[in-house]
C-alpha cells in the first residue's frame, strides 16, 4: 500500500469473548474495557491504509473494508483483496478525491466482526494508557494509528461462494444492530450502479421457505386478479403486481423484519452503524470458478467500477445523507416501505388494546359492584389496584428472570448449554411459585372468589402490554410489529376457560380453543421452535433448551433490545394471560 | 498616440524610480521578487514565489507610492495596523515528507480556508472595533467572506499562545473558506508588475491550482522611523507556496522526476520586472553535503556540484551557497530575454532518497466519541525521528525537556469541559504540574465569545508520545445561526503547536545575501505546525419542517375560508326548492347514487341527468366541493403526520 502513496499502519486487537453486563444493553459502544490479563497468545493484526485527497481538507473519509483471514484464506477472499486493492491503486492517482479513503484489511480469523469493531474502537475512543499487547510480537504498532476525519460511509466487500445464477450476483446486507438500518440513498446508489451499469443481479436476503408457501401463492394471486379487475374499471389504477413479484417481495419483507427484530447485525457493517457511520456490506459472487483466469478480467474490471461509482458517488455529496430516510423496511433491492405506510399497521393493531381495556374496566367495575356488596363505595375508584398490584408481581419477575443468565453465567465450573437452560428453567419456575405463594391475589389457582376480577385484570395486563409495545416500537420497530402480531390477538381473546367449559357453547369453546392454541405458540421457547421450523433449520427435539440458551446467549452478546423485550414485556404478558385463562370465576 | 503613450509610462515610472532613487536610497520604495524551488522527497516540487515591497518611513511623498500598493498602506493608515498576516490556503501541509523544521514550512504551513491575525497600534478599548473594521476591509479587498471573522464569536485575543507576546493581537481564521482565483487575482494586483511581467508570470492558473498544495499569504509590518515627523514604513510581503507534482513518464518508482519550469507550470520567464530591484530563482536542494566545502572556489569543483553523475540542471547557477543541510543555487534571471526564456530544468540521472527536517513532535488531532452527545477532542504529539538531533532542548532542573505550546480556539457551540482535560505522556497519565508549565484558559460564552485554551507543555526529551483530551457538550443553535449546508457539520479551527525553544533557520556559510528572500530565511523563525481541521456533527433541525407547517396553515385557511364563503352564498330559499324537488323523485335516488358511484369508478365525468333543474345541481355541487375539501384536507394532514413522524 505504501507505494501507491497511502500511510499505512498496522493494529492489533484482542479477540474479546462474549460477556454479558446486565447495564451494558444501552449504553454507547465506548464502553468497551480492556481486559486486564491480555494474553500474548492469540490477537489480530488489522492492516489499514489511508489516502489523502490531494487538494482535501481531511475533515471527512469514506472506509473500504475487506475481511481476510491472513492463515487459511480461501480464492474468494484474495480475490476481494484484489479488487479492493486495484481500486485502492486508482483512488490513489485520481484528482477528483474530496474526502480521505481508508481502506482497512480486518484480520478476520476472529470472525468478521470482531476486528472491524476494533478497529473502530480505537480510531474513535482509543485510551492512552499503557496496553499490554502492543507488547506482543515483533510489530511494533504504538502511536502509528492514523486517523482521517470523520466516516461518510462504509463499505465492507466479500466475495463469496460461486453464484447459481447466470450473472454475477450482488447481495446487499444492510441491518445493524436492534434493527437499524443505513441511509436507504446508500442501498440506492449501490442498487442503480450495480443494475443499471455494471449488470449485476442485485438481492437481498429472503426467507426462501416463504417463497414455496402455497397460501401466500394464493393471496398473491387473488392480489393479482384484483389488480387486474382495477385496471380494467379504470386504466389509472395500476396498483396490482405479478403473484411473482408479491412473493419475492414478502419473502424479502419477512427476512427483514426478521433480521432487524432479531437486533444482530448481519455483517461486519453492524459495527459502523454503533457509531452513526452508513455502511452496507456487498456480498458479489462471481459465475465462474475461482482458478478461471479469463473470466476474472471482466469480474474484476465490474467489481472494482462498482464499487468506485459508489465512493464516487458518496466523495461528491457536500452534505450527510439525507436524515430522514432511515426508517423503512426493504421489499426488493429497489422497492421500500417507508415509516408512514408500515406504522398505520402497527398502529391499527395496537390502536385496540386501550379501548378493549377501557370497555373491560368499565364493565369488570359493574361486575364488582353487583356481586359483592363492598362498603366501600367510595373506593370504586381504586379498583384496578389489586389487579395492578399482580401485574407488577409479575412484571418484576420478569425483571428477575432476565438478570439470571448474568448469575447463571457466574456459577463456577464449565456447563454445556442445555445444563444452563436447564437451571436457568428450573430457577425461573421456582421463582415464579414463589411470587405466586408470596403475594396475595397472584396465584390463578387460589380459590378465593372475591379475588380480583378476572376483566379488571385483563384490563391492566393489557394497558401493560399496549405501554410495552409502545416502547418497543420507538426502540426497535420490527420486535414490535412481530411481538404485537403476536401478543395482541392473545391480550384480546383470551378469557377464563371454566365458564367456557361449564357453558359448553360452541362459540365460547372455540374462544377457549383459540386462546390455548395461542397460548402455547406465545411461550418464547416455543416460539423459538417455531421459528427454527420456518427458517428451514428443522425441529431439534432434545437439544431445543442447548440452542434456545446459545440463541438468547447470542442476543445479549450483540445488546439486542429484543432480549429484554421477551424477558420484560413478553413474558410477564404471556403469564398474566395464563392467569386469566385458568381463573377461578 | 495612445500607444506611444502606453509604452511611455513604464519608462516614466522607471525615470521617477530612477530619480528617487538618486535622490536618496532611503527613501525608496523598493521592490524585489523571488521565487525558490525545491524537490520534495515524496516526488513532488514545491515552488515558493516571495515578493517583497517596502516603502520607508517618509513624508515627502503624502499619501502617494510609487510601487507601493495604496490600498494596504491606506488600509494601515486607517487602522493603525501594526502587524498582520492573511493567508489563503486550499489542501494540508504533508508535514512527514515536507519538512516542518525549515523556516519555509514553518512560515508557509498554513490552516486550510482563511487565516488572519493582526496587532494594532491603538488603545486597549479600539483594538475589537479596529479588528471589525479591518476584517470588512479585507473582505472586500480579497473577494472572500473575511467579514465572517467580525463577529465576537469566531476570533479570539491570545496572549502568549500565539508566539507573539501582546495584548492587542486578535487572531481569527474561517476553515470553510473556499480559496480560488478570484482570491488570488487581487492578490496579484498589489504587485507592480502584477502577473504580467517577471516571475509573477508563472502563474499560469490551472497549473498552480491542480497543486497538492496551496497557501497565498500576505504579511504586512510598520517599521518605526524613530524620527520625529516622519511616518512609518510599511513593509509588505507576498508569498505563494505550491506543491506542484511533475508529470513523469518513467515507471520506475524510487527516480525522482525531471521538470523544468515549462513542465511545471507550462510557461516560461521571459525576464525580469522591471520594476523590480532584484529577481531571482533559487532551487535548493536537501540533503547533498557529499562534496567537501573546502574546495568550492575551483572551477572544476563549482561546475561538479551542478553536473554530476546524480543530477544536471539545464543552466549554470550564477552563485552556489551552502547551508546546513543542503545547497542552494541562484540564478539571476536579468539575462534572459525574449529570444531566450529562462527554463530552469532539472535533471535526476540517478535515484536518490533524502528526508527532510522534521519538528520534534508531530501533531494530530482528533475527535473521540460519536453521535450528538458528548464527545472529545485528543490532540496526539509523536516524536519524530530527527528529534534527536535537533538543538534546543533545555536543561531545566537537570532535565532535558522540550516545550510546546497549545493554541487552540474553540467555537461556543462546543461547550468544552476545562476540568477534564487528561494528559498522558508516554501512555501514563500525568497529573498536571507534572507537564504543564503554563496554562490560560478563557472560556466561551453562548452566543457572545468563542473560548480559548493555551498551553505551556514541558516534555522530557525522551518523550515518545504524549497525548492531552478534553471533553465537551455540543450546544444547541437557534435556526438562523445555522450555515448554509449545517447538515455537513461545524469546524472546529486548526490548532496550532508551537515550539518556544526551536527555532528553525538557515545559516548560510557565506555572509553575501542580501536577497530579502534569504535574508527572512536567516532570521530565527518560530517553529510551528498547525493540526488538521475537525468537522463535529451537531444536531440540526429538520429544515423541512417550515414548509411541512406553511402547508398544514394553508390547508386549514383553505377549510375556513371555504366555508366562511359557502355560508354567505348560500340561499335558503334555493335550498328549501332543492329539497322538495328532491323529494318529487325520491325513487330515483339510489339508481341515480349507483350511477355516480359506476361513473367514479370508470374515472368519467357524470352525465348530469336533465330532469335536474341547474339551479339545484349548483347547489348540490357546493357541497360536494366541501366535502371534497374536507377528505383531501383530512388525507393531506394524516400524509403530513405520518411522514414526517421520526
Amino acid at each position: 500500500m505504501s507505494e501507491m502513496g497511502a500511510e499505512v499502519y498496522y493494529q492489533k486487537f484482542h479477540p474479546e469473548g462474549n460477556q454479558f453486563h446486565p447495564l451494558h444493553f444501552f449504553s454507547g459502544p465506548d464502553s468497551y474495557t480492556l481486559l486486564d490479563n491480555v494474553s500474548c497468545a492469540s490477537y489480530g493484526v488489522n492492516v489499514a491504509g489511508i489516502i489523502r485527497a490531494p487538494r482535501g481538507d481531511g475533515k471527512e473519509s469514506i472506509v473500504l473494508v475487506t475481511p481476510y483471514d491472513f492463515i487459511n484464506g480461501g480464492d474468494y477472499e484474495a480475490l476481494s483483496l484484489g479488487i479492493t486493492g486495484t481500486l485502492f491503486s486508482l483512488l490513489a492517482r485520481v484528482t477528483w478525491l474530496s474526502k480521505d479513503i481508508i481502506w482497512l484489511v480486518a484480520d478476520s480469523r476472529y470472525g468478521d466482526y470482531r476486528p472491524v469493531a476494533a478497529w473502530l474502537t480505537e480510531y474513535h475512543s482509543p485510551s492512552f494508557k499503557d496496553s499490554d499487547l502492543l507488547k506482543c510480537g515483533e510489530l511494533n504498532t504504538a502511536d502509528k494509528f492514523r486517523r482521517a476525519g470523520t466516516m461518510a460511509a462504509a463499505l465492507v466487500l466479500k466475495v463469496d461462494g460461486r453464484s447459481e445464477r447466470f450473472e454475477d450476483t450482488l447481495s446487499i446486507y444492510a441491518e445493524a444492530s436492534n434493527g437499524q438500518m443505513p441511509n436507504l440513498d446508500l442501498i440506492n446508489v449501490v442498487n442503480y450502479l450495480a443494475v443499471h451499469r455494471q449488470g449485476f443481479y442485485v438481492k437481498v436476503e429472503k426467507v426462501v421457505s416463504l417463497l414455496s408457501s402455497s397460501w401466500l401463492k394464493i393471496i398473491g394471486e387473488i392480489f393479482e386478479a384484483v389488480g387486474k379487475l382495477a385496471h380494467t374499471l379504470n386504466p389509472d389504477w395500476n396498483f396490482g403486481i405479478p403473484t411473482a413479484d408479491y412473493l419475492e417481495g414478502s419473502a424479502t419483507l419477512a427476512s427483514s423484519l426478521y433480521s432487524q427484530a432479531l437486533g444482530i447485525p448481519t455483517g461486519p457493517h453492524g459495527a459502523f452503524r454503533d457509531y452513526q457511520v452508513d455502511a452496507i456490506t456487498l456480498k458479489v459472487s462471481p459465475r465462474f470458478p475461482p482458478d478461471s483466469k479469463t473470466r476474472q478480467h471482466d469480474f474484476f474490471l465490474r467489481g472494482a467500477k462498482l464499487l468506485e461509482g459508489t465512493i464516487r458517488s458518496v466523495n461528491n455529496l457536500l452534505e450527510k445523507f439525507h436524515q430522514s430516510f432511515f426508517l423503512y423496511l426493504l421489499t426488493s433491492p429497489s422497492k421500500f416501505i417507508s415509516v408512514g405506510v408500515y406504522m398505520i399497521a402497527f398502529a391499527l393493531l395496537v390502536a385496540s388494546l386501550p379501548m378493549v381495556a377501557a370497555s373491560l374496566y368499565i364493565d369488570g367495575c359493574k361486575a364488582l359492584n353487583n356481586s359483592t356488596l363492598n362498603p366501600a363505595g367510595n373506593f370504586k375508584s381504586w379498583k384496578w389496584l389489586d389487579a395492578a398490584k399482580q401485574v407488577f408481581a409479575l412484571h418484576l419477575f420478569g425483571l428477575i428472570v432476565t438478570l439470571l443468565p448474568y448469575f447463571i453465567c457466574q456459577v463456577p465450573g464449565q456447563h454445556s448449554p442445555s445444563n444452563r437452560s436447564i437451571m436457568w428453567g428450573t430457577t425461573s419456575s421456582s421463582l415464579l411459585l414463589i411470587t405466586f405463594a408470596t403475594i396475595p391475589g397472584c396465584s390463578p389457582f387460589s380459590s378465593r372468589r372475591h379475588g380480583t376480577n378476572w376483566a379488571v385484570l385483563k384490563s391492566v395486563t393489557i394497558s401493560a402490554a399496549f405501554i410495552g409495545l409502545c416502547l418497543m416500537s420507538i426502540i426497535n420497530f420490527a420486535t414490535a410489529e412481530i411481538g404485537a402480531l403476536l401478543l395482541v390477538p392473545t391480550c384480546l381473546i383470551v378469557q377464563p376457560i371454566k365458564p367456557a367449559l361449564r357453558s359448553r357453547r360452541i362459540k365460547s369453546l372455540l374462544g377457549a380453543f383459540c386462546s390455548m392454541v395461542l397460548l402455547t405458540i406465545g411461550f418464547p421457547v416455543m416460539l423459538f421452535a417455531i421459528s427454527k421450523g420456518l427458517f428451514g433449520e428443522g425441529l431439534v427435539g432434545l437439544s431445543l433448551g442447548g440452542e434456545f440458551w446459545t440463541w438468547l446467549e447470542s442476543l445479549w452478546a450483540w445488546k439486542s433490545a429484543t432480549y429484554l423485550y421477551i424477558g420484560m414485556v413478553h413474558l410477564p404478558c404471556w403469564l398474566l394471560c395464563l392467569c386469566i385463562l385458568f381463573h377461578p370465576s | 498616440m495612445a500607444s506611444l503613450v502606453r509604452s511611455w509610462i513604464p519608462l516614466l515610472i522607471l525615470q521617477s524610480f530612477l530619480v528617487a532613487v538618486a535622490f536618496g536610497s532611503k527613501e525608496a520604495e523598493q521592490f524585489s521578487e523571488a521565487l525558490l524551488l525545491k524537490p520534495l522527497p515524496d516526488r513532488k516540487v514545491l515552488a515558493h514565489f516571495h515578493f517583497e515591497n517596502r516603502a520607508p518611513p517618509s513624508n515627502s511623498h503624502g499619501r502617494h507610492h510609487h510601487l507601493f500598493p495604496k490600498a494596504i498602506s491606506q488600509l494601515v493608515q486607517k487602522f493603525r495596523v501594526k502587524e498582520m498576516e492573511l493567508s489563503f490556503t486550499q489542501g494540508r501541509w504533508n508535514h512527514e515528507h515536507w519538512g516542518g523544521f525549515d523556516p519555509l514550512s514553518s512560515m508557509n504551513a498554513k490552516p486550510v480556508g482563511v487565516e488572519l491575525w493582526a496587532v494594532f497600534d491603538v488603545p486597549q478599548s479600539q483594538v475589537d472595533t479596529s479588528w471589525k473594521n479591518l476584517t470588512h476591509a479585507l473582505s472586500g479587498l480579497f473577494c472572500a467572506s473575511i467579514n465572517f471573522l467580525e463577529s465576537s464569536t469566531s476570533y479570539a485575543a491570545p496572549t502568549w499562545g500565539f508566539g507573539t507576546n501582546s495584548d492587542k493581537l486578535r487572531y481569527g481564521s474561517l476553515p470553510r473558506e473556499a480559496v480560488c482565483t478570484e482570491n488570488l487575482t487581487p492578490w496579484l494586483k498589489l504587485l507592480p508588475c502584477r502577473d504580467k511581467d517577471g516571475i509573477s508570470a508563472l502563474m499560469n492558473r490551472p497549473s498552480v491550482y491542480r497543486g497538492f498544495y496551496h497557501s497565498q499569504r500576505l504579511h504586512l509590518s510598520t517599521v518605526e522611523s524613530g524620527q520625529e515627523g516622519l511616518g512609518s514604513g510599511i513593509v509588505l510581503e507576498q508569498t505563494l507556496t505550491v506543491v506542484l507534482q511533475p508529470e513523469t513518464t518513467s515507471v520506475e518508482t524510487n527516480m525522482q522526476p525531471s521538470w523544468s519550469l515549462s513542465s511545471l507550470f507550462g510557461r516560461k520567464v521571459v525576464g525580469s520586472c522591471v520594476l523590480a530591484k532584484s529577481s531571482n530563482v533559487y532551487l535548493q536542494l536537501e540533503g547533498r553535503l557529499g562534496h567537501e566545502s573546502k574546495n568550492v572556489d575551483t572551477e572544476i569543483e563549482a561546475h561538479k556540484l551542478w553536473k554530476n553523475a546524480d543530477f544536471d540542471l539545464s543552466l549554470k547557477p550564477d552563485r552556489v551557497l551552502r547551508e546546513s543541510s543542503g545547497l542552494l543555487f541562484i540564478f539571476d534571471i536579468d539575462k534572459s530575454s525574449d529570444s531566450e526564456p529562462f527554463d530552469l530544468g532539472l535533471n535526476w540521472k540517478l535515484p536518490s532518497k533524502w528526508s527532510c527536517q522534521q519538528a520534534p513532535l508531530q501533531a494530530s488531532r482528533f475527535l473521540m466519541g460519536s453521535g450528538n452527545e458528548r464527545g472529545a477532542i485528543a490532540i496526539l504529539l509523536k516524536a519524530t525521528e530527527s528529534q534527536e538531533k535537533l538543538p534546543g532542548r533545555e536543561l531545566t532542573d537537570g532535565r532535558c525537556t522540550i516545550k510546546a505550546n497549545i493554541f487552540q480556539i474553540f467555537p461556543w457551540y462546543i461547550k468544552v469541559y476545562y476540568h477534564t482535560l487528561q494528559i498522558f505522556v508516554d501512555q501514563q497519565q500525568k497529573t498536571d504540574s507534572e507537564v504543564l508549565k503554563k496554562i490560560n484558559v478563557s472560556p466561551s460564552t453562548d452566543k457572545v465569545s468563542s473560548g480559548m485554551l493555551e498551553m505551556m507543555l514541558e516534555l522530557p526529551c525522551e518523550v515518545k508520545s504524549a497525548a492531552i483530551s478534553i471533553e465537551y457538550d455540543k450546544g444547541f443553535l437557534h435556526i438562523d445561526e445555522y450555515p448554509p449546508d449545517a447538515n455537513q457539520g461545524f469546524d472546529i479551527p486548526s490548532a496550532l503547536i508551537s515550539f518556544p525553544s526551536h527555532h528553525a533557520s538557515l545559516d548560510f556559510q557565506e555572509e553575501l545575501s542580501k536577497s530579502p528572500l534569504l535574508s527572512s530565511f536567516k532570521e530565527k523563525s518560530l517553529v510551528r505546525s498547525y493540526t488538521e481541521v475537525l468537522l463535529v456533527p451537531l444536531t440540526t433541525p429538520d429544515f423541512s419542517m417550515p414548509y411541512n407547517v406553511i402547508t398544514i396553515t394553508c390547508t386549514i385557511f383553505a377549510l375556513y375560508f371555504g366555508s366562511l364563503l359557502n355560508v354567505l352564498r348560500r340561499r335558503i330559499g334555493e335550498e328549501e326548492r332543492f329539497l322538495k324537488s328532491q323529494a318529487g323523485k325520491k325513487t330515483g335516488g339510489v339508481k341515480q347514487l349507483l350511477l355516480r358511484l359506476t361513473a367514479k369508478i370508470r374515472g368519467r365525468p357524470i352525465e348530469a341527468p336533465s330532469s335536474e333543474s341547474p339551479a339545484a345541481e349548483s347547489s348540490f355541487l357546493s357541497t360536494k366541493l366541501i366535502f371534497k375539501i374536507i377528505l383531501i384536507a383530512g388525507a393531506a394532514a394524516a400524509w403530513q403526520y405520518f411522514s414526517t413522524d421520526k
